[in-house]
């Protein structure tokens, strides 16, 4: 065959394995080996077992605990667009607010019930995010850039403005929820808090873990990888663009939502540009484009700034200035792509590689 | 004789005053097999962008089979049957070739927006993508991303992306381009190996390849059909010979 001179020159050892994977020794076919991929990893399970940890190990922390779980499911959301589908964004926050004031409205005005109001805010955010969809599927790079920021700042002047409704300034005041399920409240230590945050981010994780090995994921890839290509095969761009910023909204709405009723106020804050900011420099320290970035990139966030402004409130986001910049020069898929690349190695592959089924011993 | 698979009339498209496609006729009779050919600049690739509706024309009319399909976006001609591919490569580097033609086929059955099932439940979808690398002698690469595929192997993916959309008319921009010539062997075999249902338009500078496959020749110069005939007509014309012998004139 004509590349084989070319083939076996520019082989790898790494690349052989995987060839001989792929030939069929331990993948049989395609069938089995896009099974595989979707197959959950070992170092998965640890981490979703690690996230338990805080109630043993660290129980004064549980509100910081579920603080860094609604952020990190607002970096899953943001890692949809950006790291799925190629739509950089600067004003994330708009959806995140946007839920977080429908869920504080809702129990202010009378109705406390935790989940119907997580809904509420996600349908809501997802409602406004399906419309500014018809935008943003339509332009990219720099623009997509400056729509996001504007239509960002719009949301926050209209809230501030709007004070009568959202309480401006001082925040949303009288939020009150009821138990959760009628049966536990919202504790003073976070306990209710963080397993409800951790619940739903998990839920939410598994819903974005399918969402991205189905059909739909796979063009979304094909969008992020090359947008000219993906109209010479005929695909619906367009439609996907719409399809996963919408989702991606309503998730980012639920994350607000979440805070809202674990804080029990709504402050303007959830609005700020800082916070779309935040939550992208996050996304890019953990890794984009590998649902766990996100999550990785919340907590280390979140874990400087609750240690470096203990040390120093006023200069905190000097070392996070530090890490971002050494991340992005050094490790430019982010912490987890360095991590990947260093777990290619065979002796971590065991961890890596797909958990196959065991076999029974008998025959 | 029966309605050509995909025709132009008087198609013109200009840049200011850079006149790239002027008063363009062609036909393409089912199952043809044609070769554009012509310096660099005629407007060869152009064509095929305003074919395909990746460029506006400024005038005239396309026609695939009876409909005419002069503004319809590039998705909606794929869907049509009207497919082509890229003088450089244009893939999709992260994506497995396994994954990268099952997307093709997902688009092209419609389940591409359903996320509710992971890719593996589309059985078929993924036998007839790996059936399609088969064919183009790739499925022992397929599970590689695409950026690792050697040249050659990128060049075969280029075809079977186009495969995987089921089109009536293929319009191939140079499927050996940047091969070497002992290497090209394998993509012409697959150019050869088309099925005869569907109508082929190349672009090809290997004129041994072109003289020995197409059945009909097309030659372009500055933007307009210079003349079209089968391979003696055209190799026995005085102005070809000029053209790729001799020193170039005006158009």
């Amino acid at each position: 065959m004509f590349w084989r001179g070319y083939w076996f020159g520019a082989e790898t050892m790494r690349h052989s394995r995987a060839a001989m994977r792929g030939t069929g020794e331990t993948v049989g076919g395609p069938h089995d080996y896009l099974q595989a991929q979707i197959r959950w990893r070992n170092i998965e399970i640890a981490f979703w077992l690690a996230t338990l940890a805080p109630f043993i190990l660290t129980p004064n922390y549980l509100v910081l605990a579920s603080q860094i779980a609604i952020t990190a499911l607002f970096a899953l959301s943001l890692d949809l667009i950006l790291g799925y589908a190629g739509i950089v964004s600067l004003g994330h926050a708009a959806f995140f607010g946007f839920g977080a004031y429908t869920a504080g409205l809702i129990a202010k005005y009378g109705w406390g019930e935790p989940l119907s109001g997580l809904l509420a805010a996600g349908l809501a955010a997802g409602l406004l995010g399906y419309l500014m969809s018809f935008i943003i599927a339509r332009v990219r790079h720099l623009a997509l850039i400056m729509i996001t920021l504007g239509f960002g700042l719009l949301l926050l002047e209209a809230a501030n403005s709007a004070s009568w409704l959202t309480g401006g300034a001082d925040g949303l005041q009288g939020v009150r929820m009821w138990p959760l399920f009628g049966l536990f409240t919202f504790d003073l230590w976070g306990t209710t808090s963080y397993w409800y945050s951790l619940v739903v981010l998990f839920l939410l994780f598994i819903v974005s873990r399918r969402l991205i090995h189905s059909p739909f994921g796979l063009s979304l890839r094909g969008i992020r990888d090359n947008i000219i290509r993906m109209r010479a095969i005929g695909a619906e761009s367009l439609a996907h663009l719409q399809q996963v910023y919408t989702i991606s909204a309503a998730m980012a709405g639920v994350a607000g939502g979440l805070l809202t009723q674990t804080t029990e106020t709504v402050s303007l804050g959830v609005l700020d540009f800082q916070r779309s900011a935040d939550v992208l420099v996050m996304l890019i320290l953990g890794g984009a484009g590998r649902l766990y970035g996100g999550l990785i990139g919340a907590i280390i966030f979140m874990v400087a700034r609750d240690q470096f402004s203990g040390i120093n409130p006023q200069y905190w986001y000097f070392p996070i200035g530090i890490l971002l910049v050494t991340v992005v020069l050094f490790l430019p898929n982010g912490i987890l792509g360095g991590l990947a690349q260093i777990a290619a190695s065979e002796r971590w592959q065991r961890w890596i590689r797909p958990r196959v089924p065991r076999r029974s011993l008998l025959p | 004789m029966s309605t050509p698979a995909l025709s132009t009339h008087g198609l013109s498209k200009s840049f200011g005053s850079l006149v790239v496609a002027s008063d363009i006729a062609l036909q393409l009779p089912r199952g043809a097999r044609h070769a554009l050919i012509g310096p660099n600049g005629a407007g060869k690739t152009t064509l095929i962008n305003l074919m395909t509706g990746m460029l506006r024309p400024d005038a005239g009319r396309i026609l695939l089979g009876d409909d005419e399909i002069t503004t319809l976006g590039p998705e909606a001609r794929v869907r049509r049957g009207l497919v082509r591919t890229f003088q450089i490569n244009t893939l999709f580097p992260s994506l497995t070739a396994l994954e990268a033609v099952a997307l093709a086929v997902c688009e092209r059955r419609g389940v591409a927006r359903t996320w509710l099932k992971p890719i593996s439940a589309y059985r078929d979808a993924i036998d007839e993508a790996h059936d399609v690398l088969v064919s183009l002698m790739l499925a022992r690469h397929c599970y590689r991303p695409t950026r690792e595929l050697a040249y050659g192997q990128q060049r075969l993916l280029e075809i079977a992306l186009a495969l995987a959309t089921r089109p009536k008319v293929l319009l191939l921009d140079e499927p050996a381009a940047g091969v070497p010539r002992d290497e090209s062997a394998e993509l012409f075999a697959a150019v050869t190996n088309l099925s005869q249902d569907i109508t082929v338009l190349f672009i090809e500078h290997d004129m041994d390849f072109v003289f020995r496959f197409a059945s009909r020749i097309i030659v372009m110069v500055g933007g307009r059909v210079l003349v079209e005939g089968n391979p003696d007509e055209i190799a026995a014309d005085p102005r070809v010979r000029e053209i790729y012998l001799g020193r170039r004139r005006h158009g």
